[in-house]
């Protein structure tokens, strides 16, 4: 298998997914297909390839430094679950504020 | 440096970019606005939008890395720092990882130890990357949540590594006093670290003396600190625990794993701070949703060009140039370019770089701290001053003098000549004076007696007096002309 149990695990954790054990059965298999379908990139010589920083060859995408409207407060907080007409709220965040 | 041991300090220093518009959008990052009345689908992290370089961030990256001497990358890229907070709303940071926009340049500050002597502090690189929003614990009616505004999501700000090249906390004060310095001489940012434009992080450890060699400690990383006197003081009660920690425990670097600890102003102490549990797994990749950026030698030279006279330049060429002493060019350079372009102007017009630097610190700078008032708006134009300081150094009047026509310049927006007009100042004549000083030690014949006795501090009255008959006089020259007289008799 191209990815263990354990990296499952640990991938799911970083991801803030709480999967089940059976869950993470399925997903150790599914992931080591896809990861196995992958590999067949292995075959291919870039031993005199370039490294790219990007799929497209393209650089230099600028915009000028200059102000666009925001969206309005009422729209932007309409998405979110939970919030006072002002700010989000979320479950509390312990730490540095 | 009689302890037993080093203290190693490294600097993480983050600095928002003066810009109109954000790294990625064209919302405001303007301080103060109400919460979320600066954000768009870019800053909220909605899908499908997209972030596109905000161009002037880049180049005032570049500035700043030149001014602290890196190496410009032809070629850099932006990543995905991965990692879930409420105040990250696409959950993950665009930040650079292995392709930074600059590297390997240096700063030199003043060495605390040393007084004229520098310290030069390596800095291992500087890039460019996106601020997280800000969360504030609601402690209001006991609820157990947080609120969290986006307004700030979405700035640029320039990280800035130094080595772990500072040796005491004084360094790393001086080293943040410079690094301000020379960002705000290049127009790079306002450095304001109340408004949260400055931020410092600080790795520290010690290198303990032991008879097998020298042994480190393990680095913590201190955050939360608000001021420059704050981390002085962080990093001085650090040192001082880590060490205590030594002697009682011996653990060494990779013994225990690295710790963060908030600073705490209120105790003056540092706490450890929950971890974000496997955080430093932040499984950078190169975000697809931005492209390289390249720069040519061509253009580096050009930013190079913009870059003006830094700090330390400038505080050689004052002192070269007009006399002053490298204590008062640094008081001067300290204050910012404009008051310096000030003192220049006053100082040309009046041909006394000493005496400028006398009035604008002594003047100028004072009554900017009572009006809180920044030069630009200070009412005295310099060469009106520099015309006050000619008459004052040409012996019309005594400085104190000066300092009223000064004052009445300020009042009445007058020229140096209508104040001193105003003022009735004409330089009294010499045997004008002569004859007032004569009469005066008539009148006073104690003083007169104690003079003769060797006792000159009675001199002072009669200099009392004569201000009272003829606020002109100069003081110095009834002191001279007294004596003299008194020498005769």
């Amino acid at each position: 298998m191209p990815i263990s149990h354990q990296q499952v695990t640990r991938v799911s954790l970083l991801g803030r997914l709480l999967l089940s054990e059976e869950e993470t059965e399925t997903m150790t298999a599914q992931l080591g297909q896809i990861l196995t379908y992958m590999q067949l990139l292995d075959e291919v010589d870039t031993d005199q390839v370039e490294p790219m920083a990007h799929a497209v060859e393209v650089s230099d995408v600028f915009r000028g430094d200059q102000l666009a409207p925001s969206l309005a407060r009422d729209l932007a907080l309409a998405n979110a679950p939970q919030h006072d007409g002002e700010c989000y709220r979320v479950p509390a965040v312990l730490g540095d504020a | 440096m009689n302890k037993p041991y080093a203290i190693i300090i490294g600097l993480e220093v983050h600095v928002q970019l003066l810009t109109s518009s954000k790294l990625f959008c064209g919302c405001s990052t303007a301080f103060g606005a109400a919460p979320n009345t600066q954000t768009c689908v870019v800053c909220t992290g909605t899908p499908g939008a997209l972030p596109v370089m905000n161009r002037q961030a880049y180049l005032l990256s570049v500035k700043a890395a030149l001014g602290l001497n890196c190496q410009i990358a032809r070629l850099t890229k932006w990543d995905r720092k991965n990692y879930y907070y409420p105040d990250l709303p696409k959950g993950y940071q665009i930040s650079q990882y292995d392709m930074p926009l600059s590297r390997d340049g240096h700063l030199d500050i003043p060495d605390p130890e040393q007084e004229g002597q520098v310290r030069r502090i390596r800095i291992i690189r500087a890039h460019l990357e996106e601020d997280a929003g800000k969360s504030m614990h609601d402690e209001v009616a006991g609820k157990a949540d947080s609120r969290i505004d986006l307004n700030r999501a979405g700035t640029p700000l320039l990280e800035i590594v130094s080595q772990p090249d500072l040796r005491s906390p004084a360094e790393a004060k001086n080293y943040l006093t410079e690094l301000k310095l020379l960002l705000n001489y290049l127009g790079v940012s306002d450095c304001n670290m109340q408004e949260g434009s400055l931020r410092v992080d600080a790795n520290i450890n010690l290198h303990v003396a032991t008879p097998e060699g020298n042994v480190a400690t393990p680095i913590v990383e201190v955050k939360n600190m608000n001021s420059f006197r704050a981390v002085e003081r962080a990093l001085a009660y650090e040192a001082q625990r880590q060490w205590e920690l030594w002697q009682e425990t011996g653990q060494r670097i990779g013994d225990v794993p690295k710790q963060t600890r908030g600073w705490e102003e209120e105790a003056q102490i540092t706490r450890p701070q929950r971890s974000k549990e496997e955080s430093s797994d932040y499984r950078y990749f190169p975000d697809p949703d931005l492209a390289p950026v390249t720069i040519s030698e061509d253009a580096i030279a050009h930013v190079r060009q913009s870059l003006g006279e830094l700090p330390a330049d400038l505080r050689t060429r004052l002192v070269g140039q007009f006399g002053i002493t490298p204590y008062d060019s640094d008081v001067l350079v300290s204050q910012g370019r404009p008051l310096v372009d000030y003192f220049i102007a006053a100082a040309e017009a009046c041909r006394d770089g000493k005496a400028a630097a006398n009035w604008v610190q002594q003047s100028v700078l004072r009554v900017l701290n009572e009006r809180q008032m920044p030069i630009e708006q200070f009412p005295v134009p310099p060469a009106e001053l520099g015309r006050l300081i000619d008459e004052v150094q040409s012996g019309k009047m005594e400085t104190s003098r000066g300092r009223e026509v000064l004052a009445e310049m300020l009042a009445t927006g007058k020229s140096a000549a209508a104040a001193i007009d105003a003022l009735g100042i004409v330089q009294v004549d010499e045997a004008d004076l002569e004859t007032l000083c004569a009469e005066l030690l008539a009148s006073n014949p104690k003083v007169v007696d104690d003079l003769k006795q060797g006792r000159l501090k009675a001199a002072g009255a009669l200099i009392g007096q004569a201000k009272k008959r003829n606020p002109n006089v100069n003081a110095t020259r009834v002191r001279e002309i007294c004596l003299q007289l008194v020498q005769r008799m």
